[in-house]
């Protein structure tokens, strides 16, 4: 069945948000192609009645105890799987989203199957005849944006940035729902998880603040940072770095925003000695309102600010945060 | 123990917004006048994790060489893994290699591997800081057959195995694998060391091993890129700043502060 087909995600039981997500891209760049979605895992017989209304042409059920959460790790069963698959639905296009599973499993499938392989795209169109898909990712940390035609005829892995799309509504439909026999294809994986553990995180999850407060190399050490805590605290958000500050040890990695960090999209972003490099901005470009502390008036950031302090961090700061402390006051 | 690492020549990332040109007609970068490239930062942390493992073995019985594929290469710039301590440099220069597409490059980086000997470790940057694909290494594994594990902070290696660390998004994840693997590193693994001077004199009087394509069975005319590069621009910023100025820094902050509670923002 030529036509688009999904890797699916499962979170809880349901579609991830990613999976909504690339319904949503695989309908407006191929409109009027056939779009199923396959999603794999220990054992999906009971998953839910909701396959059977997804917005889609077919529902393909990969199953295998080697596939369990995915097949996180290695993820060699799921490329093994996903690949079997490809050979033998030949479908034009394949969909992953840029998750831990679509970053390894897309482009390990591509590989094998002499596929053109599009890594994190925030946009795919369909050509002018509707026929070659055009990508776009963005390069050089995000300093650049690149356009590819993906030629060819054979098969191609388009790799989605999640949050590129919004999510497709997951009902509506009626699929076919059809079970795909992998267990001749899966091995045993090589590489085997042994643990995952979640990080430990004080106060508010820095992905989920509304506020957050970055230091970056300008702090000149980790004691500043307490200073960033202390104003995070004051104003229920969570504190942010630069990799630079991060790699120097002043600060945990988890704290990390940028291309390789974390994304955050908070409502007021501080950014207080951080020149903004792309693949720093890369992380936090989505916020609402970006404010910068900075010696540097040439500091790049300030091409994305809102608003900017030209000062010293050291008398900046704590002058701000004796405000926002009155402020506080007399509104309660 | 024989550790390969794939390096590869970027221009510098750290070359400021400002100076970073894009010549739209040619689709390519410009580098700004007089800028040196450099080894990816990635590949330089995944050099540090060859090294790391050579002196937890006590600094013997374990070779650290660095592979890269490309073409104008600066020598000064990717020697820069041997005066960090690795053993020996292998580049296979070749002009077909300047617009290769992830796919050319991995083969051609497996095929190199593959020449110069068994290997039990073949480490690679998470992603390189220009076309920030993150597909090579995993390509380099499916053409040697070998798993990979991506976003390594942490490798040991014992008993024929590798013990592995990955960095998630909110989450550390622990994997075992037996030799030998492909594994990417991430900047969380560390710093890598600075050069010392012996090693720099070091580097010096050793040479790279050139190795041809045709010595890999590889030709020219197969390495084109399956995706045709159509457009490349900068994204325009927009924004304009509005800067609080107050009669001194201290004013400043507090001005901020009010400006920000204003708009609602705090």
């Amino acid at each position: 069945m030529p036509g688009v087909l999904i890797a699916g995600e499962l979170a809880g039981g349901r579609p991830a948000g990613v999976t909504a997500q690339l319904i949503t891209a695989a309908g407006r760049a191929f409109p009027g192609h056939a779009v199923s979605v396959a999603f794999c895992g220990d054992s999906l017989v009971d998953v839910g009645p909701f396959l059977k209304t997804l917005p889609l042409s077919r529902v393909w059920l990969l199953q295998h105890p080697a596939l369990a959460d995915g097949g996180s790790g290695g993820y060699e069963a799921p490329a093994e799987a996903f690949a079997a698959l490809a050979e033998h639905a030949t479908p034009d296009v394949m969909l992953f989203a840029r998750t831990d599973f679509g970053a390894n499993v897309g482009p390990r499938l591509g590989f094998r199957l002499g596929a053109s392989i599009a890594q994190d795209c925030t946009s795919v169109t369909a050509g002018v005849q509707g026929g070659t898909p055009t990508v776009t990712r963005p390069v050089y940390g995000g300093s650049a944006l690149a356009e590819f035609e993906m030629g060819g005829t054979g098969l191609k892995v388009i790799i989605i940035r999640p949050g590129a799309y919004s999510p497709a509504a997951l009902e509506g439909g009626s699929p076919e729902v059809v079970s795909f026999d992998v267990t001749a294809v899966v091995r045993e994986s090589r590489v085997k998880l042994i643990s995952t553990v979640k990080e430990a995180q004080a106060g508010v999850r820095l992905e989920d603040a509304k506020i957050v407060i970055s230091g970056g190399r300008g702090l000149g050490g980790p004691e500043p940072f307490k200073q960033l805590a202390e104003l995070a605290g004051l104003l229920g958000g969570a504190v942010g770095a630069s990799r630079a500050a991060c790699d120097a040890g002043w600060i945990d990695h988890s704290h990390q925003v940028g291309l390789t960090g974390k994304t955050v999209s908070p409502r007021l972003y501080v950014a207080v000695g951080i020149s903004g490099a792309s693949q720093h901005m890369a992380g936090c470009s989505g916020s609402g309102t970006i404010v910068v502390v900075n010696r540097d008036r040439e500091a790049n950031i300030f091409k994305e600010a809102r608003f900017g302090v030209v000062g010293d961090w050291q008398k900046v700061l704590p002058a701000f945060a004796a405000t926002v402390r009155d402020l506080g006051k007399a509104a309660g | 123990m024989r550790i390969a690492i794939c390096a590869r020549q970027v221009l510098d990332p750290e070359v400021p917004p400002s100076q970073f040109k894009v010549d739209e007609a040619a689709r390519r970068v410009v580098p700004p006048p007089g800028a040196a490239p450099v080894v990816n930062g990635f590949d330089l942390n995944a050099v540090e994790a060859g090294l790391r493992i050579r002196d937890a073995a006590g600094g013997q019985g374990v070779e650290v060489n660095v592979f890269s594929a490309g073409s104008g290469f600066v020598m000064d710039v990717m020697k820069k893994p041997l005066s960090m301590g690795a053993d020996r440099l292998v580049l296979v220069d070749d002009p077909a290699l300047a617009s290769a597409d992830a796919t050319a490059t991995a083969r051609v980086l497996a095929g190199a591997v593959k020449l110069d000997g068994t290997y039990d470790l073949i480490l690679c940057g998470r992603q390189a800081s220009d076309w920030d694909q993150a597909l090579v290494p995993i390509g380099v594994a499916e053409f040697l057959g070998l798993p990979c594990v991506t976003l390594a902070r942490l490798i040991t290696v014992k008993d024929g195995k590798a013990r592995i660390e990955r960095t998630l998004p909110g989450l550390v994840q622990t994997v075992e694998v037996p030799l030998p693997v492909v594994i990417t590193v991430s900047n969380e693994l560390g710093e890598p060391r600075y050069p010392t001077l012996r090693g720099i004199m070091a580097a010096g009087r050793k040479q790279p091993v050139m190795v041809k394509l045709a010595d890999l069975g590889i030709d020219a005319a197969d390495l084109v890129p399956k995706m045709t590069l159509t457009r490349l621009s900068v994204p325009e910023k927009r924004r304009t700043v509005e800067i609080i100025q107050g009669q001194d820094d201290a004013d400043s902050g507090r001005l901020l502060a009010r400006r920000l509670r204003e708009e609602k923002l705090i």
